[in-house]
């Protein structure tokens, strides 16, 4: 008798996540496991943005600043340079310059960084505040408000400061990141207290909180994979969103992606290293359930994108 | 069902307050409380009470008797103010209770007294490094507990194990693990072993309006596998109680009329048994 490897089939669905405009991309809709594509759908890859930033990446380090080194002074350049030479299929831009502890920029300012990129490219674009709890506040309302039609991403709502952002978000007809720290249940309570105000959950993208390989990594893990679970297994309505993984921000600042030759000839090439750690710790978490993808340097966004095109093959 | 009314406890603040200074009338008015709710046993936690814990302790034991004829549970990790209450202990009202050993060495002396005093005993199944992971591991530290109570010549039928509730909101995985325990517990000796939770730990850091509900229905299944004791508020026991005929049915999959009711226990079912995941606003879904 022949064997049959056992199936497994699940009751939920991810819900599938439309962005921008002219050019559309989408991610989200499995109904099962990460690349199980022999157990269930998949009708969509996941999507891989690209970082910017409003101000010159000075805390970024040489590695990865390199390869924006001629457009990395001007966002708008910045964001043509990554969809026409790179090819990319979503911009992130972080409006880290309204950190107060940053160069504290206005809302204003943010409006008009975010209105010239928006004018500057035609990919979907994901706005992300400066991580400040208050000041994103202040900042995400007039920036959703200012980018209103072209579905984009506004992020990141958190517990502390959800109902203005969410609020703007659905009035300006976005997409919006909810962000908890690494706690399953309060991930679950966040989206529902954001859809308790009307918004709806099949435009929500949950982020359960990234970490770099090697820096509790297996936390991340850990929780994107019970959420994943709960969403299929469960069909769990909240916590059927897509997942997006903030790889960039953690991995360019960890020692690994830092610390010079010099100093740890037996660590290898800081450059290989650095881009082997952001491909690696994308790929972890698109294992563990993440549709959505922040990254930084193009050679690691290669890396993935060819380990999807394997598995898509 | 022995219920060990847990409202005194020096966590919190109005009975640490009567404590500190030894104003028996909120003590004896909250006991008397749990009495009337239907409290068989009545906790008395000092905490840790390492300066002056034998006569608080004896203080505790006193007062607590003067008003209800009840026997008292002698909750603190101090040995020395756990043998003191127990020396002016009125057994007329019934044995005293010590709480608590467990499989930490520091725990062992307390099995010497529960000898000593021919008095009941809980025993913690969590040993010195930390939580036990399932209804296996508390078997297996239940099991050396055992051995250790009959060495110290403690009978095992004045053992109440005590599989360690932990909170919903953080472990939601080990709800249902507590209740699997208490089967595994009572298969562990014939007669059948004593069981006691610490019930309301199981909502600890959930939002004050779930807090009963959880405590209620998380008893009632408890008690549906075989629990024999709960440290825990009688007056919301008394409630679980009236309630349980159609918890039981809905339980069942049975329909019962009340609609908002059966929605609000079945919901609660799910979270426990981990069928939906637990958030702060899970009645609400």
């Amino acid at each position: 008798m022949a064997f049959t490897p056992p199936k497994e089939s699940f009751r939920g669905r991810v819900y599938p996540v439309t962005i921008g405009t002219e050019v559309q991309e989408t991610f989200g809709g499995e109904n099962t496991l990460p690349f199980h594509r022999f157990e269930g759908e998949i009708p969509h890859r996941p999507l891989i943005s690209y970082e910017i930033q409003d101000v010159p990446p000075q805390d970024w380090p040489e590695v990865v600043r390199e390869p924006y080194s001629d457009v990395s002074d001007d966002p708008v350049k910045w964001a043509q340079f990554c969809q026409e030479s790179l090819g990319a299929k979503s911009i992130t831009l972080r409006l880290i310059g309204t950190h107060p502890d940053q160069k504290n920029l206005s809302a204003e300012d943010a409006v008009k960084v975010v209105t010239d990129v928006l004018n500057a490219v035609k990919v979907p674009l994901i706005i992300l505040g400066s991580n400040h709890i208050e000041k994103d506040a202040e900042v995400l309302p007039k920036v959703a408000e200012a980018s209103k039609g072209r579905n984009c991403v506004i992020g990141k709502a958190q517990e502390a400061n959800y109902k203005t952002i969410a609020a703007a978000a659905m009035a300006s007809g976005h997409k919006l990141i909810a962000m908890s720290e690494l706690d399953i249940n309060l991930s679950k309570q966040l989206n529902i207290l954001i859809t308790q105000m009307g918004f709806e959950k099949e435009r929500l993208i949950t982020d359960p909180m990234c970490s770099a390989l090697g820096y509790g990594i297996e936390y991340t893990y850990s929780v994107m994979e019970r959420i994943r679970l709960a969403a299929l297994a469960q069909a769990d309505p909240v916590m059927q969103p897509p997942m997006v993984a903030d790889v960039g921000m953690y991995v360019w600042k960890i020692k690994e992606t830092q610390a010079s030759e010099q100093d740890l000839p037996e660590w290898g090439s800081l450059r290989e290293r650095g881009i082997l750690w952001e491909a690696l710790t994308a790929t972890t978490l698109m294992l563990a359930g993440a549709e959505l993808l922040i990254m930084r340097h193009p050679d690691a966004v290669s890396l993935v994108n060819t380990f999807i095109d394997e598995m898509f093959a | 069902m022995l219920i060990i009314g847990e409202k005194l406890s020096i966590i919190a603040k109005r009975v640490r307050e009567a404590m500190m200074k030894r104003d028996k009338a909120p003590i004896q008015e909250i006991a008397r409380i749990q009495y009337e709710n239907g409290a068989g046993m009545i906790d008395a936690n000092i905490g840790p009470a390492e300066d002056g814990g034998e006569e608080l302790m004896q203080w505790m034991v006193t007062t607590i008797q003067e008003a209800v004829p009840l026997p008292v549970c002698l909750d603190t990790t101090n040995y020395n103010a756990v043998e003191a209450g127990l020396k002016v202990h009125n057994n007329d009202y019934g044995r005293p209770m010590i709480n608590s050993t467990s499989n930490d060495p520091e725990r062992f002396p307390m099995l010497e007294l529960a000898a000593k005093y021919n008095c009941d005993i809980i025993a913690l199944t969590v040993g010195k490094g930390g939580l036990p992971a399932d209804e296996h591991d508390r078997a297996a530290i239940a099991a050396e507990i055992m051995a250790r109570a009959m060495e110290y010549g403690v009978p095992l039928e004045n053992v109440y194990l005590d599989p360690l509730v932990l909170q919903i909101a953080t472990t939601q995985d080990q709800a249902l693990k507590v209740i699997k325990a208490i089967e595994v517990f009572k298969q562990l000796n014939d007669p059948p072993m004593k069981t006691v939770v610490g019930l309301s730990n199981v909502s600890n850091g959930c939002p004050k309006h779930v807090r009963p509900i959880l405590n209620k229905y998380y008893f009632l299944m408890l008690l549906n596998a075989g629990l024999d004791a709960a440290i825990a508020d009688p007056a919301e026991i008394k409630e679980a109680m009236e309630e349980k005929p159609l918890f039981d049915k809905v339980l069942n999959g049975e329909e019962i009329e009340d609609k908002e009711k059966m929605t609000v226990m079945k919901k609660t079912i799910d979270v426990i048994l981990g069928n939906t995941l637990y958030a702060h606003s899970y009645l609400e879904m």
